[in-house]
């Protein structure tokens, strides 16, 4: 066994308090440590993936995964294209270290039901015209459905503001809005 | 971004052994960086402002630093806790409602589910000749190569605690709240605790290589809030250039304690307009003893405002950061 193979695998346990004392600064600047193996749960599905320790969960989920339905915008944190749930909070996959995400991920590619119809914040999406050249959609769906499971889609203001991260440059926002206040009740219903 | 190795540690031990003991205050590009929300750091790192060749991940440390207790001496938040929570919480937004108001103003939904509260504390400025690395001049990432700043387009940066090196303005919101209810951050080192006062946490901009106190490898754990007569009745108002999901261009936090009128104790700090958190003593010195009229609250934001240096285009903070105060100190005497 290769000392960078025993690392990756040191790497993949939650051990990592047991490293040797002495080995304070040197160990933790380690070329090899810049490679990680790390255990997802995306869309209900387990993988196991090598990668650079650089690699956002954004690219990771495009790249590596072909989930390329979470969009890259700005890769700044700026306009809310790469919101993904983790563990059930949206969050944005661009300012998200892969190696570091340990709750399962829910990408626009995971919300079709087991019967193969769409989320109801999909197919109100569609009704209302909730979108033009489509390309904040799938990061705008998936604020929404956090946006009404925080319960902060009780008034017209409230999801305004809650949905300000997530920005449209072809502007459909009152439909978006629309959208999601349609989506809501059925969203109870599920 | 460059490359770096990473490590996640699982606890408050493992974490002691990856500090680098080194004197001096940290550099504010240090070789060893902490990833908490990360909202921060990727995008600096991306920008290539940040270049560490080691992160370590402590987000395992939410177990011991991820509370929030409210009792009768004060709240007490983990540093760990993220954005959201504290923003959320009703007790926070009854008892202390500077805090939970500076937090859910500040960035999105998405951010605030994210970013942790030692992290904003943490957060850099928006300088953009700091932010894009093709600029030479900027003392805070060349210390001695100048500030771009004082000559390029500064309709956003500070009036207030400038300097000849640096004018670049605070960003957050949150540490305004905690600076006016007079917190301290409480730290974890290779030789031990300690706490801070939030007030003397921040340095001043003759070094603006150097932004806090903290040693290099030391880590924020937690904030301590202590109760006051004044907690209850506070807000955070923020004026920016849109209505949401935007930095502040001037902000006051207030906290007040009226008795028939007359100000008891006040306590202000001020945003967006400033090189650091800026408590207003002089300020709140005008106020208290006297009734809270508008005339008192003008008189005390010129007070505020008296050593503010415009460096040309955010002249205009002057006159807004006054008005803010004002109506901030208006409608907080209007609470119930």
């Amino acid at each position: 066994m290769q000392r960078r193979d025993f690392l990756k695998i040191t790497l993949a346990t939650p051990a990592l308090g047991q490293l040797p004392a002495q080995a304070d600064t040197n160990a933790y600047s380690d070329e090899s440590r810049r490679t990680v193996v790390a255990e997802f749960t995306i869309n209900g599905r387990s993988q196991s993936l090598t990668l650079d320790a650089r690699a956002t969960l954004l690219d990771t989920l495009r790249h590596q995964l072909g989930l390329t339905g979470t969009k890259k915008g700005c890769d700044h944190g700026q306009c809310g294209a790469c919101t993904v749930l983790l563990g059930g909070r949206r969050v944005l996959s661009c300012l998200t270290l892969a190696a570091a995400v340990r709750e399962p991920v829910t990408s626009i590619e995971g919300l079709e039901g087991r019967d193969g119809m769409l989320h109801p914040m999909q197919q109100a999406f569609i009704e209302q015209d909730a979108l033009q050249c489509g390309y904040c959609t799938p990061g705008q769906i998936l604020s929404a459905i956090a946006c009404v499971e925080e319960g902060h889609a009780e008034t017209r203001a409230s999801i305004q503001e809650f949905m300000s991260g997530n920005l449209c440059r072809c502007a459909a926002y009152p439909h978006i809005f629309a959208a999601i206040e349609q989506a809501k009740p059925l969203m109870r219903k599920r | 971004m460059r490359a770096f190795s990473y490590q996640r540690i699982e606890d408050t031990d493992a974490a002691l052994r990856a500090m680098r003991s080194s004197g001096g205050p940290q550099a504010v590009n240090p070789p060893v960086q902490y990833l908490a929300g990360g909202t921060l750091l990727l995008d600096l790192l991306k920008l290539q402002v940040l270049s560490p060749d080691t992160v370590i991940d402590i987000n395992a440390l939410r177990r011991e630093y991820g509370r929030i207790v409210v009792t009768e001496a004060g709240l007490h938040l983990g540093a760990l806790v993220h954005m959201a929570q504290v923003a959320d919480d009703p007790r926070v937004q009854a008892e202390y409602p500077v805090i939970a108001q500076s937090l859910a103003l500040a960035a999105s939904a998405q951010i605030r589910n994210m970013a942790t509260l030692g992290g904003n504390l943490l957060q850099r400025t928006r300088c953009p000749y700091f932010r894009d690395t093709s600029w030479e001049a900027c003392n805070k990432r060349h210390p001695g190569s100048g500030c771009a700043a004082r000559t390029a387009p500064n309709r956003l940066h500070a009036v207030l605690g400038v300097s000849d090196r640096c004018i670049s303005s605070y960003p957050g919101d949150f540490a305004q709240a905690l600076t006016a209810l007079g917190a301290s951050v409480e730290t974890l080192h290779r030789d031990g605790r300690r706490s801070l006062e939030l007030e003397r946490f921040y340095r001043d901009s003759n070094e603006p290589e150097y932004e806090t106190q903290l040693l290099p490898g030391e880590l924020i754990t937690g904030l301590w809030i202590p109760a006051g007569s004044w907690t209850r009745r506070s807000t955070y108002l923020k004026i920016r250039d849109r209505a949401s999901y935007e930095f502040a261009l001037a902000s006051a936090a207030v906290a007040l304690d009226l008795s028939e009128g007359s100000v008891r104790e006040v306590r202000i700090a001020l945003g967006g307009v400033a090189y650091r958190p800026w408590r207003a003593r002089e300020a709140e010195a005008i106020l208290k003893g006297h009734p809270l009229t508008e005339a008192n609250a003008a008189a005390a934001a010129r007070a505020a405002f008296a050593g503010a240096r415009s460096a040309g285009q955010n002249a205009f903070k002057i006159e807004l950061g006054q008005r803010t105060l004002v109506r901030a100190l208006l409608e907080v005497g209007q609470l119930a």
